[in-house]
């Protein structure tokens, strides 16, 4: 057959457009990638990876937990013990609810080198429900009835308090004292007195203390310290954080036991310093609603928030706080606030600068929680050249009027609508600019923090440092220093907002600045008129 | 006479539907290949409907490596021989198979959640109409009337049946 230029162009045809869709597609992909790959070279932010943990060997860590309510369940099951009736229920979730995988993740999760042998709790149902799951004929766990019976048996080397915060203090400082290791709840203390004997204590103690901000475990805080470290966001001079509740349980309003009662519960070791008030179990069970035992929305939720910007910028305890607020959710006889705004004040604060030297310097912390709204408020740091959302997940947008940025942004580089950073623990790369289906199903929750691919929660990883340093010695992520901050700025709050008017912290003293005529810890307890019993 | 004349326009409709589905193939898969760190884990992840386990299977941290370079290959080799006109039957067959997958992973179902998608969708969406044109495709090639194929030509130019 011969070829005429009619059967070449019928042949071949199809060359000349295959060649241009490459062309296209590979021009278009790798111009975009060296973008890409520009912009990260010149924020140079180092993800972090997880921090390799000395093996905690030899003999099993001799654990006792004080405390088994919700939160000393959810603690014990990270250290490796979940109760019997917890399994079941996660079990049947699995079965009714696909991609339940509560029970899964659990039975994956790393052991740790410990045996639980004590239990101290003073709701005899909770205790024999820890023994009833946890008591084996090799680890016969022992049921005591008072943290220091525990401490004193000679049995033990950590404890775990997981009380109401009026008990965090006592408790831990006569652990230290006899060396045991302390794994405390947040906040740290309950008044500013106790807060002084607790450092002394943890200071002079052989055991390991920890304060229970398990979130300094979460690699994207890690990440957002070298965005910070970078300088990628410039002056920080406003960070907002909040917290959002809507529901009963997020308001402290937990479930009362049906076999709740004086015969079950020894009533005067619950109050134990706070005031004398006859057998009740709302207060027994929902303690986070009176000053008297519990620090509402400051020492509760604020501290989390607190200490997880404490974590990425090591701002240490502000120079002044003024709160305010009030009950407005749920008026049904708690005496702390259900909203609450806080204001924080660092003048001296800085990071360094893009500007000219001395126009930066200083930033507010604002605290805003409610308990009668669920709308997630995101946590941001807003400084001169960019605005970083800190969660599970790092997402860093160019600022407009940035300085650092200026010539990026003119040049069409970066667009403050895109974001120039990304971070999810739960992918293998740092993506920068991203996609609207990759931003989207980042935002899908896709971010669980994982280890060798593996789902680990951070309380777990909070946990097994605390017992690798016990057996091995280094430093702990959130030890006396973290939990001291921690535990001053929250009583700095509470005290703000019922005195209504600033306090302020005299750093180099290391005391709240005294006001004349108030005694701050009185007033910080105190349950005002407020206190009626419901 | 008038059916000989819609004929070769309906040849010709074809071989440019071909082109333009072999066009669109393609450059999803250069784009893919030219991109190291593109993967289809998100999609998978978040799969829905009744193959949802099958798909999340796949976004398994062993074989998710496996997976995006399947696919990135699949859709070049789509492309490359819907564009060119040569085993072309076989390309066909490729893209009803990543068009199926793509339709199953995120379904326009009544009461599932629709991701990412720019229109509004009810059992019919884009990859189902896509997967049946390269069906079209499929049954009737066309390079031997425009491609590659047109030089295996025997004496006999195939023609569409009438309809």
């Amino acid at each position: 057959m011969k070829m005429k230029r009619r059967d070449l162009l019928k042949g071949l045809g199809g060359l000349p457009i295959l060649g241009a869709v490459w062309w296209a597609g590979a021009v278009n992909t790798i111009g975009s990638n060296k973008e890409r790959t520009e912009i990260l070279e010149q924020l140079n932010i180092r993800p972090s990876l997880p921090k390799t943990m000395a093996e905690i060997s030899g003999s099993p860590v001799r654990v006792g937990i004080v405390g088994f309510g919700i939160r000393g369940e959810q603690l014990c099951r990270s250290l490796g013990f979940a109760t019997k009736e917890w399994m079941e229920e996660m079990r049947l979730a699995a079965i009714e609810i696909p991609g339940h995988s509560a029970l899964k993740d659990y039975m994956s999760q790393g052991k740790l080198n410990v045996n639980l042998v004590g239990v101290c709790d003073i709701f005899d149902m909770r205790a024999e429900k820890a023994l009833n799951s946890f008591a084996t004929d090799d680890n016969k766990i022992k049921r005591y009835k008072t943290h220091q019976e525990m401490i004193y048996s000679g049995d033990i080397d950590a404890i775990i308090i997981a009380t109401p915060d009026h008990w965090h203090a006592p408790m831990a400082i006569d652990a230290l004292n006899n060396n045991i290791s302390v794994y405390v709840e947040k906040p740290m203390t309950h008044n500013i007195e106790e807060t002084y004997r607790l450092r002394e204590a943890a200071q002079n103690s052989k055991g390991v203390f920890v304060v229970g901000h398990q979130h300094r475990q979460t690699l994207s805080f890690k990440t957002a310290q070298d965005v910070v470290e970078k300088g990628t966001l410039g002056h920080v001079s406003l960070i907002q954080t909040n917290t959002n509740r809507n529901d009963d349980n997020g308001a402290w309003n937990y479930d009362i036991h049906e076999k709740a009662n004086e015969n079950t519960i020894d009533w005067d070791m619950f109050l134990g310093s706070a005031p004398k008030v006859p057998f009740n179990k709302n207060h027994f069970f929902r303690w986070r609603k009176w000053w008297a035992y519990g620090s509402g929305l400051s020492g509760d939720l604020l501290t989390h928030d607190y200490d997880r910007l404490n974590c990425v910028l090591n701002m240490g305890i502000p120079q002044s706080i003024m709160a305010s607020g009030g009950v407005y959710a749920h008026n049904d006889g708690r005496n702390v606030p259900d909203v609450l705004q806080a204001n924080m004040e660092f003048p001296d604060f800085s990071k360094g600068s893009s500007q000219i030297e001395g126009k930066e310097k200083g930033m507010t912390f604002c605290y805003s929680a409610t308990l009668g709204n669920g709308f997630g408020r995101p946590t941001i740091l807003m400084g001169h050249d960019a605005t970083m959302e800190l969660g599970n997940k790092l997402t860093v947008w160019p600022d407009a009027w940035s300085t650092r940025y200026a010539q990026s942004i003119e040049e069409g580089k970066m667009n403050p609508r895109v974001p120039i950073f990304q971070y999810n623990p739960a992918s293998n790369v740092p993506d920068a600019i991203s996609s609207a289906t990759s931003q989207y199903f980042a935002d899908k929750g896709l971010m669980w923090t994982y280890i060798d691919g593996v789902k680990v929660d951070s309380t777990y990883l909070h946990l097994r440092e605390w017992l690798s340093v016990i057996k091995n010695g280094g430093s702990v992520s959130c030890g006396i220093k973290e939990g001291f901050e921690e535990a001053i700025t929250a009583h700095m709050t509470g005290l703000s907002w019922k005195l209504g008017r600033r306090i302020e912290w005299d750093a180099e003293k290391e005391i709240i600045v005294p006001i004349d005529g108030v005694d701050f810890d009185k007033i910080l307890l105190s349950n005002d008129s407020s206190l009626e019993l419901v | 006479m008038a059916n000989a004349k819609s004929n070769v326009a309906l040849q010709n409709s074809l071989v440019v539907l071909r082109i333009l589905i072999g066009w669109h193939f393609l450059y999803e898969g250069v784009v893919k290949i030219y991109n190291p760190e593109w993967t289809a884990f998100g999609y998978l992840a978040t799969a829905q409907g009744p193959l949802k386990s099958v798909f999340s299977l796949l976004a398994n941290n062993e074989i998710i490596g496996w997976v995006d370079t399947f696919n990135a290959l699949a859709l070049l080799f789509a492309g490359i021989t819907l564009i060119l006109g040569i085993f072309e039957k076989k390309g066909a067959l490729a893209a009803i198979v990543l068009l199926a997958m793509y339709y199953l992973a995120h379904p326009p179902f009544p009461g599932l959640q629709q991701l990412n998608v720019e229109g509004n969708y009810w059992f019919v969406n884009k990859n189902l109409i896509e997967l049946m044109a390269c069906v079209i495709l499929y049954l009737y090639p066309t390079g031997k009337i425009f491609g590659l194929a047109y030089f295996m030509k025997k004496k006999k130019t195939p023609k569409i049946e009438k309809v």
